[in-house]
């Protein structure tokens, strides 16, 4: 792909749009389609198509595995701590209206909190996926 | 769709069928747009026809296979199987409502109750999200934890052949790093 000049030049443009695509899918879910999941697979593909043109190797270098590892972990426990959280603010599990004092405001709060944790989950699930799926033969061939 | 789908069982060269997939799932998603479901068609069009494609690639490129091999045995029985099953899942078919039917039984359920009052509930114009995020909180709970599980499995299947040899190659860096000073 190094010789492949056109489909560098026009992702590295579209890289940026793609990701801030996906940011905008993810905290615009409230008011049209899309929300964390969407999100989450979005900005994976940006990552991967940046894998596919500019190596592994280099995708790996802004998205450490560790790191990857860390968000995968830490969109679940988002979202569950945001349950825990209603339960020892005297609500019932994962009920977000006692998150603020209003509980449409605490509705929105919690939504976007657990969206958030989606995305998270669902972005380092997609990006720890092709990583490992890329760099078998990567380790085959050194 | 269902020439993409007849086309998957004819073509032997898997690099096609990837391609077909992916095809495949982007009909589906403007599909998806016609009946108005444009959250799963957003859905589809990215995992469906990006990501799954691009993991089938990777996948054909790391068992270094492009055809399939064709066995000789027999496929009566699981042929008869396949299409007794389609046969039964078609007639059921016959008894659904008619799409977009008002008295259909999913309509009537709790979808008026979401519509009318996630509004003031929630207070979210997507209605979509509020049912997923919020009166189905459980299960998308459930969904992350599946997404969550299955990195993980694949993690601890293939991620530590690969590891191993990063681990070596950095032990022989170092011995090399103190031996040069």
């Amino acid at each position: 792909m190094r010789r492949q000049p056109v489909l560098r030049v026009t992702s590295k443009t579209l890289l940026p749009v793609i990701l801030l695509f996906a940011l905008y899918v993810q905290f615009h879910g409230d008011f049209g389609p899309g929300g964390g999941f969407q999100a989450g697979v979005i900005f994976a593909s940006g990552f991967i198509l940046y894998a596919l043109l500019f190596g592994v190797a280099n995708a790996r270098r802004v998205a450490p595995g560790g790191l990857i590892r860390m968000t995968l972990a830490s969109g679940v426990l988002l979202y569950a701590g945001v349950g825990v959280a209603g339960i020892l603010l005297g609500g019932n599990y994962l009920d977000y209206s006692v998150l603020a004092h209003d509980p449409v405001h605490g509705q929105h709060l919690g939504i976007m909190l657990i969206e958030f944790g989606v995305g998270m989950t669902v972005a380092s699930a997609m990006i720890t996926i092709f990583f490992i799926f890329a760099g078998q033969d990567h380790g085959d061939e050194e | 769709m269902v020439l993409t789908a007849l086309a998957f069982a004819v073509i032997r060269n898997l690099f096609a069928v990837v391609m077909l997939s992916g095809m495949f799932s982007l009909t589906a998603a403007v599909l998806y747009v016609v009946m108005d479901a444009v959250d799963v068609a957003f859905t589809e069009a990215a995992v469906g026809a990006g990501i799954a494609t691009v993991l089938g690639l990777a996948t054909l490129a790391l068992i270094g296979v492009t055809r399939e091999r064709l066995s000789t045995r027999s496929h009566i029985g699981p042929f008869l199987l396949a299409m007794l099953t389609g046969g039964v899942l078609i007639t059921s078919t016959f008894d659904m409502p008619a799409y977009g039917d008002p008295e259909a039984p999913i309509n009537r359920h709790v979808a008026p109750r979401y519509i009318e009052e996630s509004g003031r509930e929630i207070g979210i114009p997507n209605v979509v999200t509020s049912v997923l995020a919020s009166y189905r909180g459980y299960d998308t709970l459930g969904e992350v934890t599946v997404i969550f599980t299955a990195a993980a499995g694949v993690l601890v299947l293939l991620g530590r052949a690969r590891r191993r040899r990063p681990v070596a190659d950095d032990a022989g860096n170092a011995e090399r790093n103190e031996a040069a000073e």
